[in-house]
């Protein structure tokens, strides 16, 4: 159906995409993940109340996360040629995927923390147990199924994320959707380059959805 | 018992609860020494502030006035660093267990340890001897959600006394548990009083609880104490309303028999054998008529109060009356 350059192009294209999802979601998660504990932590019922700065970086996290990333992928782009010294390909998108998404991910570590049980937290601290403590010991293993499902959903939103980078040649399975499916009517590259990020998407939730059952003992 | 060293002392103690429209005061002048070795309960109905005057003991909540003496250390002068390491010789079980769900039984006991920084190795070991006293040696591996709530509150209580601690702190530590499982716990936290030497603070809102393994009692009613003494005294004699409404519980309605004398009749402990009502009634030759009763038999001998109805006319009032007297059996005449 397919030549075999097209073929090519498309394991290139499935690669290039795997690559910008998964470096993105580690970067991010540098950022993101440290940014949600202080939102937890600094929260005026927190372990360690700081409200001020919570609500700065509340501010902060709530006005990039309304920006459309389509506007954000733009506005970015002086930024990112300064980081990565490019605005096309893989390694330059990694920059706005990052920045877009740090603040989402930042929420979804607070939402995953905050179900923690208080008398959890409470119970560690009438033990003297230390706020850094409480958060590594408690905080976070106590959250980790719930984590590891928010996880799952942080890697699908950069995946869609990446798709949008097509418009401005970021490569991978977006890029060959807008290039061919879009631009040239190609129905049937449109089909396969959305099939292949279906699965892919299936892929990644199916095993955050394993990972979290295998981590979580409450049964 | 003789108690000597003060473990715990409150003085003065206030706690309010500010916030932008309103102001709460939990607890108010709140003084109270709690003696080594003892197990002194706290009761009160909920919302009393008992739960917050725990709290304030180990300083989970600072204390707006007063001041809290552990051990004879002034809590409100230790920075904050240095009130961790007080914390940690200060054990506290909750009602709702408060187990960490992702750690077994035995991680779930090494835990204090670990952040006191105790080896994993020594840890390991403590747990397990700790598995042995609460009676769960077999459940070391068990996830807290496999464990029944009673096996729960055992692992949280060898959890609390990992690390040694002087005093065990108890809120409502039986509260979510059925009668036999709560009597068991009772037994096993007595079990520790006696053995381990440990001050045990209990709060709750059973009088049972109290009765069952307490020595002496505060009963906290709208953020003051209304009254504290020996728990037999406060049973027997119960001079607040309060005091009276806990000690009475089921009988809260006693007072809506209107009109008619009554009188309530203690038993403190005399042989469950001797027919005293029945006694009674042949003696004085006159029916009286049982209101109220809750006694049980312990080790033979009668504890708890019955409240009988008196009849009308003062003469047979005057025999029943002098034939308690006479024959040494405490009781008061409710009005």
């Amino acid at each position: 159906m397919f030549s075999k350059a097209v073929l090519e192009m498309i394991g290139v294209g499935i690669l290039e995409t795997l690559y910008m999802t998964i470096i993105s979601s580690i970067l991010a998660y540098i950022l993101g993940l440290p940014l949600g504990i202080l939102l937890v932590v600094t929260d005026k019922d927190g372990i360690a109340p700081l409200v001020i700065l919570n609500r700065i970086v509340g501010v902060i996290v709530n006005i990039l996360r309304s920006i459309p990333f389509v506007i954000l992928l733009v506005a970015l782009m002086p930024f990112t040629r300064i980081v990565v010294g490019t605005t096309l390909g893989p390694n330059a998108l990694v920059v706005p995927l990052v920045i877009g998404s740090a603040p989402y991910i930042a929420r979804l570590v607070e939402s995953s923390l905050k179900e923690v049980d208080h008398g959890i937290i409470e119970a560690a601290q009438s033990m003297g147990a230390s706020p850094r403590q409480i958060v590594f010991k408690v905080l976070i293993p106590e959250a980790m199924p719930s984590l590891i499902m928010g996880g799952a959903i942080a890697i699908i939103t950069i995946l869609s994320y990446s798709a949008m980078g097509g418009f401005v040649g970021a490569g991978g399975l977006g890029t060959i959707a807008i290039n061919y499916g879009y631009y040239r009517y190609q129905v049937d590259m449109m089909l396969v380059t959305v099939i292949i990020l279906v699965l892919i998407v299936q892929g990644f939730q199916e095993l955050g959805g394993r990972l979290m059952r295998r981590s979580d003992k409450r049964l | 018992m003789a108690y000597q060293e003060p473990m715990i002392e409150l003085i003065g103690l206030g706690k309010t609860f500010e916030s932008k429209n309103s102001h709460v005061k939990a607890l108010e002048d709140i003084n109270l020494t709690i003696y080594e070795g003892e197990i002194f309960g706290i009761i009160g109905l909920s919302g009393a502030g008992k739960s917050t005057l725990v709290r304030c003991i180990n300083y989970l909540e600072r204390p707006t006035t007063g001041k809290v003496i552990f051990d004879k250390i002034d809590l409100s002068e230790v920075d904050d660093y240095e009130l961790l390491r007080v914390r940690q010789s200060m054990g506290m079980i909750f009602q709702q267990f408060n187990l960490l769900m992702q750690r077994t039984a035995l991680q779930n006991i090494c835990f204090p340890l670990e952040i006191a920084g105790v080896s994993k190795k020594d840890a390991k070991k403590r747990a397990y001897e700790l598995l042995e006293v609460v009676g769960l040696s077999d459940k070391a591996g068990a996830y807290p959600a496999q464990l029944s709530g009673g096996q729960k509150q055992r692992v949280a209580i060898a959890r609390a006394l990992a690390t040694k601690p002087k005093v065990l702190l108890c809120d409502e530590a039986t509260s979510a548990l059925d009668p036999t499982t709560t009597r068991s716990i009772l037994d096993l936290l007595k079990e520790i009083n006696k053995n381990l030497g440990i001050t045990v603070v209990v709060i709750t809102h059973e009088m049972s609880v109290i009765e069952e393994i307490c020595h002496r009692v505060a009963i906290i009613d709208a953020s003051h104490i209304a009254e504290i003494g020996d728990v037999e005294e406060v049973f027997m004699r119960p001079k607040s309303k309060i005091a009276k409404q806990l000690v009475f519980s089921g009988a809260n309605h006693i007072e809506s028999f209107v009109g008619e004398d009554k009188c309530r009749i203690i038993f403190d402990g005399r042989t469950s054998f001797e027919p005293v009502i029945a006694n009674m009634v042949l003696e004085c030759r006159t029916p009286v008529n049982i209101l109220f009763a809750d006694t049980k038999d312990i080790d033979g001998k009668a504890f708890g109060q019955m409240v009988i109805q008196l009849p009308e006319d003062d003469i047979s009032k005057k025999r029943i009356f002098a034939y308690l007297e006479t024959n040494n059996i405490p009781h008061e005449e409710v009005i």
